[in-house]
């Protein structure tokens, strides 16, 4: 019987952790690079859980989980209406293509 | 008992005007009634004065009152000893008798000029510096030592220029108060240095302190000559301030002043201020001393009087007449004659200052006319004016049964004695001839202006008399030239309780070598209750002179007051010589008296052409020696910095340069790493924290 343990919790993270920083960091669209967003923190939600979980820390972990999703909403919310707004300059989401406070 | 009262009184009549001045100046604009605070004062100071004459002359006869504080304590000077400077009141009699007269004087003044003002546009400013010529007069007439008399003596010169300059507008009005009060400065520098010099001997200011000094035989300096000295450079003080030969040509140019300030400042109290300190130095002066005091009244007496022969300006007479009787004031505290000299100084006061209010009363109704040619009927138009004017005439002129006659007589039987005494006949003939002058140019000014017929009907139509406001003024004053004031008997003074009582000679303190033989007491007779008065000169020697001066005196002065009149009636009124045949003839003599001895073409060519002439040549060598130094200088430090320049421009600019060209450089090839774009920021973020955990 395979038995699960904190090593295949935090092997789940960091798989995920790393699509999630592919995704910020190869997408064009900003929309995507935000689901990249969700990912790494997400990522760090299962780390907290496990830890929680298999470790002798109490239940602050938990309670840290879900300050992060809390968290991740606000921030989702933000992160649209600044992507909303970006698209009302520009006509468009390409973070290649907004590059104007460079100049 | 009294005598704190007095001393009281006499500070706050002192200190009340300069009050009034501050205030009216302060306050002019927001109260434009507040002149009348400052005649207030003045009407207070006269109550005041009139009180001080009553206690001292009922109490104190022979005391003087005296009230010293030390104003600075420098503590003990090494070298110089203890050092402090002590300010004091000394009311002795003259004292009371001045504060008197300068209050009086100044009330009827600050009345009069109600009217003759009237509709002026610095009329608050006015008052205001009628109430400080007020204070340091009286500053003056209190003060017991001489830092304090330099100190007003200062002060009233300031006060003289600011009411000569009144109508500032006039150039000449101007100039005059400029010339007054350079003119007086070159006096005061003489005054200061005698005033030191007595400071250096004694260490103390204060004039009793002084005197009893000297009387202890310490001479300045240990000389006879010092002594001498001082006396004539403390004179040369009151040369400038009298208007003395050769300082004298500021007062006639003073007349563009208002006419009351002329009445009140330039003929009846602050030109009184320089015969006032002659006789308040009186005890030491030396014989030589006293010589040049008297040969300088003299002769200015003479001068003075001999233009005014000849001016058609009525103030410009008036002027010189004052010039004139200065003169005779100085002349008779030269000859010893100390009592005569105040008492002129206190008639003549009276009459001149109510022949100037005389002479603006005119002026005002002729509208701001002063030639007398443009005059002449003005008798029937300004009856009041008329009387008063000839009434205080006769008293200059010196006719029996006015005031003048009874001090002028004791003048020349003054310097009458002192020749008997000395043999310097020059002196009474100066005297005589003056007498003559006077009465002579008096009554042609009095002819020309106020009889005969109208010369600008035009004027003469338009002229009436003036208001009560200024009448009371001349009539007030025309009262105080008659006789009776001063002596029961209208041709000797020597019964009168002015000359009797109240006024004696002070005693000189100097070493009697150095005095005529006359100024020496023969009778050491101690006065009585003398607690604080100075000892009075006794001399039989002078007493005996001054008896046989009288009878010849007596009948020349008259005699020739009365061809002096007489003259002018002739020559004027019933035209029985031609006075403009009489000036053709005198041609030379007419126009020397008319450009008054041109002595103020002679300063012009002399003194003030040589402070041009020296300016010029400092001028140049401003413009070539000192330009060329700074010129020079600017030259070499703009080759220096030319040469820096090109330092800088190469070696610290390249310097710098150079830096900011390699950090550009560098900035090139960096540049290359800031893409951006955060993916890539990303990408090196986890690949540097990969390689970091890598490592650790």
């Amino acid at each position: 019987m395979l038995h699960v343990g904190l090593h295949h919790f935090l092997i789940v993270s960091a798989v995920l952790f790393s699509l999630g920083i592919y995704a910020v960091v190869t997408r064009k669209n900003a929309i995507m690079v935000l689901m990249g967003i969700e990912l790494i923190l997400n990522s760090a939600n299962i780390n907290f859980i496990a830890f929680s979980r298999f470790g002798n820390f109490g239940l602050g972990g938990q309670i840290m989980a879900l300050f992060i999703i809390i968290l991740a909403a606000a921030e989702a919310a933000i992160a649209l209406a600044i992507v909303l707004n970006v698209y009302k300059t520009f006509a468009n989401v390409d973070i290649d293509e907004i590059n104007k406070l460079k100049e | 008992m009294f005598d704190q009262t007095i001393v009281t009184l006499s500070i706050s009549s002192l200190l009340l005007p300069v009050f009034g001045f501050a205030l009216i100046v302060l306050f002019n604009k927001r109260f434009p009634q507040i002149y009348k605070l400052g005649i207030g004062i003045l009407l207070f100071g006269l109550a005041s004065a009139i009180t001080i004459m009553v206690i001292k002359f009922t109490q104190y006869l022979h005391n003087d009152i005296i009230f010293r504080f030390t104003w600075i304590d420098f503590g003990n000077i090494p070298g110089i000893g203890k050092t402090q400077i002590v300010l004091g009141v000394k009311i002795d009699n003259i004292a009371t008798i001045m504060l008197f007269v300068v209050n009086l004087i100044s009330s009827l003044v600050h009345i009069y000029s109600l009217e003759y003002m009237k509709g002026d546009s610095r009329f608050n400013r006015y008052y205001a510096y009628l109430g400080i010529f007020t204070f340091s007069m009286i500053g003056i007439v209190i003060a017991d030592n001489l830092l304090m008399m330099y100190i007003f003596w200062e002060l009233v010169g300031l006060s003289s220029y600011l009411l000569i300059g009144f109508w500032y507008e006039k150039k000449s009005a101007s100039d005059a108060g400029k010339k007054a009060f350079l003119t007086n400065r070159v006096g005061d520098i003489g005054m200061l240095i005698g005033i030191l010099i007595l400071y250096t001997n004694y260490h103390t200011f204060t004039f009793d302190q002084i005197f009893h000094e000297i009387s202890l035989g310490h001479i300045p300096f240990g000389s006879s000559g010092w002594l001498t000295a001082t006396g004539i450079l403390v004179f040369l003080g009151a040369v400038g301030k009298s208007a003395q030969f050769p300082l004298h040509v500021w007062l006639p140019d003073a007349m563009e002043g208002p006419t009351p300030v002329s009445a009140l400042i330039h003929s009846a109290t602050m030109v009184a201020a320089g015969v006032y300190l002659s006789l308040r130095i009186f005890p030491i002066l030396t014989a030589d001393a006293m010589l040049f005091i008297a040969v300088i009244g003299g002769f200015t007496s003479f001068l003075a009087a001999s233009i005014a022969l000849t001016q058609n300006d009525i103030k410009r007479v008036l002027a010189y007449s004052t010039v004139s009787q200065l003169g005779y004031m100085v002349m008779s505290v030269g000859v010893g004659a100390y009592t005569f000299a105040f008492f002129h100084l206190v008639t003549h006061a009276f009459f001149k200052s109510n022949l100037f209010l005389g002479s603006g009363s005119v002026i005002h109704a002729m509208h701001h006319e002063q030639d007398i040619r443009n005059m002449g009927g003005l008798r029937k138009k300004m009856p009041v004016t008329y009387t008063t004017f000839v009434i205080s005439s006769l008293a200059l002129s010196g006719i029996p049964l006015f005031s003048g006659f009874l001090s002028k007589d004791g003048i020349l039987a003054g310097s009458l004695a002192f020749a008997h005494l000395t043999g310097h006949w020059l002196l009474p003939t100066f005297g005589f001839l003056v007498a003559m002058m006077t009465a002579f140019y008096m009554f042609r000014l009095i002819i020309i202006a106020f009889h005969g017929k109208p010369r600008n009907q035009e004027k003469y139509d338009h002229a009436h008399e003036t208001p009560l406001v200024m009448t009371i003024p001349l009539i007030v004053l025309a009262t105080l030239s008659l006789f009776f004031w001063f002596s029961p008997n209208p041709v000797s003074p020597e019964s009168g309780w002015f000359l009797s009582k109240w006024v004696h000679t002070p005693q000189q303190v100097i070493p009697n070598e150095s005095r005529y033989h006359f100024m020496i007491n023969d009778n050491t007779v101690e006065q009585e209750n003398a607690e604080n008065s100075a000892p009075v000169m006794n001399s039989e020697e002078y007493e005996h002179a001054m008896h046989w001066a009288h009878i010849p005196t007596l009948t020349m002065s008259i005699t020739l007051a009365g061809l002096g009149v007489l003259l002018a009636f002739l020559l004027y009124q019933w035209r029985v010589f031609d006075p403009d045949k009489w000036a053709e003839k005198l041609k030379p003599l007419y126009l020397f008296s008319l450009n008054k001895w041109y002595v103020d073409e002679f300063y012009a060519a002399t003194f003030i052409g040589g402070t041009i002439g020296l300016s010029k040549l400092l001028s140049l060598f401003d413009k070539y020696v000192v330009d060329g130094i700074v010129n020079g200088t600017a030259f070499v430090t703009r080759g220096l910095s030319n040469i820096s320049g090109v330092f800088d421009k190469y070696v610290v600019d390249g310097a710098v340069n150079g830096t900011a060209f390699l950090s550009g450089l560098l900035g090139l090839g960096f540049r290359k790493l800031q893409t951006g774009k955060i993916q890539t920021y990303i990408v090196l973020v986890v690949f540097s924290i990969l390689i970091l955990l890598l490592l650790i």
